[in-house]
């Protein structure tokens, strides 16, 4: 190690170049798919020509009021991942707080993690109904693993000198938390809500697809059931627009509360 | 020294560690006394306890025998009146320079406007002025333990203890910052312990070396540093600095070779019982 500062290596302000090559990427991946169909060497029963899907979005607009069933898929998912980051991160602090609630229960939560949790939306239609509170509680229920499990493991992980310094300071536990085990363990819990919200977004468009009610997922049933690839793929892109949100306002929050790694 | 003109009394000190291999005594009937603004260094061979004493000392090590006081008041756990500086990069990376030296003035609830004032004081102290809104990712080595040796003299403590702060750095940086400490040290009037195994380092800077056996950890020798003051790097390159390092080096030869061959007798006994 030296004395002098290193220089952050950060992209340039204004460098677009990643951007452009990961859109000349998706518009290149997207002009071969064309070929390969027009070609016939994919059938374009199974997949429809990316031209197609482009004009179906009009139609899909328009006719099957995509923003609508786009806002309701985004709700549910914000509301899914508002719970799943409360009850993750608080169930991850008890279980590091309490260290037999930990033996206890993480190696079932973490087996829970792996399970597909979808099928067992008949027993939440008995429980909460058809309705949205049954696709957020599946979305809610799928996500929650990972985000506690994450915050276990970045409480855990948080370097022995750091709790050495809030020791030498003489801090309480609570200060000890707030003021280190927290801020230390945020990127990994992140990474946590992350994969969370993930597994939420697949199970809330599944369960709208399996029980045929609500947002993207009911549409795609219903444009898939009707045969209409075209707009099936393009409401597909809708349930990717989602995600893709999401992703950014996270990273925004987390920028927010952890400046600079 | 009489107990009451010292500021810091360790009387005593033994540690245990229960290991797979049976107990390992780590420090043993370890006593010495600091003066108020004396500066003394800890110095003894790899595994002779200086970390163990430092965290004693610190109170972040409990189950210890004998006593250490802080101006006749004993203590047994973190005191407000030790200041810690560790061996490994301890800032918080969330938080820039200006937070991370206001953190122990944050804790004792001062306004924010207040705090800031008094981090940019001990920034300034350190020589990290144009810093103050950096994090810690965009710091160098070097850098980065100056703020933490703020942060810590930020909670204005009556001993500041330091582990082998700069054993992580180039020899360059390791010196000019030992300038840096001892220009502190010196404008504060700091009464400080030094935790080291770098001898250069312990007779830079100190006014009296303890110097430690190998396992267990006991007072070998403690030695008078009579050079002038103040000081700088500059005094490394002088006959009597040279003297001074000679004669330590003398008393930590044999328990470093001590050292090493009892961890050498101790890797043939693992890679005997493992093959």
């Amino acid at each position: 190690m030296t004395d002098a500062a290193l220089p952050t290596p950060r992209p340039p302000r204004g460098n677009f170049a990643p951007r452009v090559v990961g859109l000349a990427t998706i518009v290149a991946g997207l002009l071969l798919a064309e070929l390969l169909i027009r070609t016939g060497l994919i059938n374009r029963f199974i997949v429809p020509p990316p031209s197609e899907v482009i004009e179906a979005f009009r139609r899909i607009i328009v006719e099957e009021h995509i923003f609508g069933r786009f806002l309701t898929t985004a709700a549910e998912c914000l509301v899914a991942g508002i719970l799943l980051t409360l009850f993750g991160v608080a169930g991850g602090v008890l279980m590091h707080r309490f260290k037999l609630l930990q033996q206890a229960c993480e190696t079932w939560v973490a087996s829970v993690a792996a399970a597909p949790l979808v099928i067992m939306y008949p027993l939440f239609l008995v429980v909460f109904g058809r309705n949205a509170l049954t696709i957020i509680m599946m979305g809610f229920i799928s996500g929650l693993p990972p985000s506690i499990l994450k915050t276990i493991e970045g409480i855990f992980a948080t370097r022995k000198v750091l709790v050495n310094v809030g020791r030498s300071f003489n801090l309480t536990g609570t200060q000890q938390f707030r003021k280190i085990l927290f801020p230390a363990a945020l990127p990994t819990i992140f990474v946590g809500v992350r994969l969370g919200l993930i597994f939420a977004l697949i199970n809330i468009v599944g369960t709208e697809f399996l029980i045929n009610y609500g947002g993207l997922g009911a549409l795609i049933t219903d444009l898939a059931e009707r045969y209409d690839l075209a707009g099936t793929y393009a409401a597909i892109c809708f349930v990717i627009l989602v995600s893709v949100l999401f992703f950014l306002a996270l990273e925004k929050v987390e920028r927010w509360l952890r400046p600079v790694d | 020294m009489a107990a009451a003109d010292a500021i810091l009394v360790a009387d005593k000190i033994a540690v245990r560690f229960e290991t797979a291999e049976g107990p390992v005594t780590a420090v043993d009937d370890v006593s010495f006394k600091v003066r108020p603004g004396e500066f003394l260094s800890v110095i003894g061979p790899s595994g002779c306890g200086k970390s163990t004493l430092f965290n004693v000392i610190g109170g972040l090590l409990s189950h210890h025998q004998g006593v250490v006081s802080v101006g006749g008041e004993m203590i047994n756990g973190p005191h407000k009146s030790i200041g810690m500086v560790f061996q490994e990069e301890s800032t918080f990376p969330w938080r820039n320079v200006t937070d991370n030296v206001a953190f122990p003035l944050e804790l004792v609830g001062m306004p924010r406007d207040k705090r800031i004032e008094r981090a940019r004081h001990f920034i300034a102290l350190v020589g990290l002025d144009g810093f103050e809104n950096r994090y810690p990712g965009e710091l160098s080595g070097g850098m980065r333990q100056r703020v933490s040796l703020a942060r810590t003299l930020a909670s204005e403590p009556k001993i500041l203890l330091m582990d082998e702060p700069f054993a992580a750095l180039d020899e360059q940086t390791r010196l000019l910052l030992g300038d840096k400490v001892l220009q502190i040290q010196q404008q504060l009037k700091q009464t400080t312990l030094l935790i080291t195994h770098n001898i250069t380092e312990a007779v830079q800077m100190s006014d009296r070396i303890l110097v430690m056996t190998y396992r267990p950890g006991k007072v070998k020798r403690i030695v008078d540093i009579d050079l002038p003051r103040p000081r700088s790097s500059e005094i490394v390159t002088s006959e009597a600095f040279g003297r001074y390092v000679a004669q330590i080096w003398n008393d930590l030869r044999e328990e470093a070779s001590r050292g090493m061959r009892d961890e050498e007798s101790h890797a043939l006994h693992h890679h005997g019982a493992g093959a």
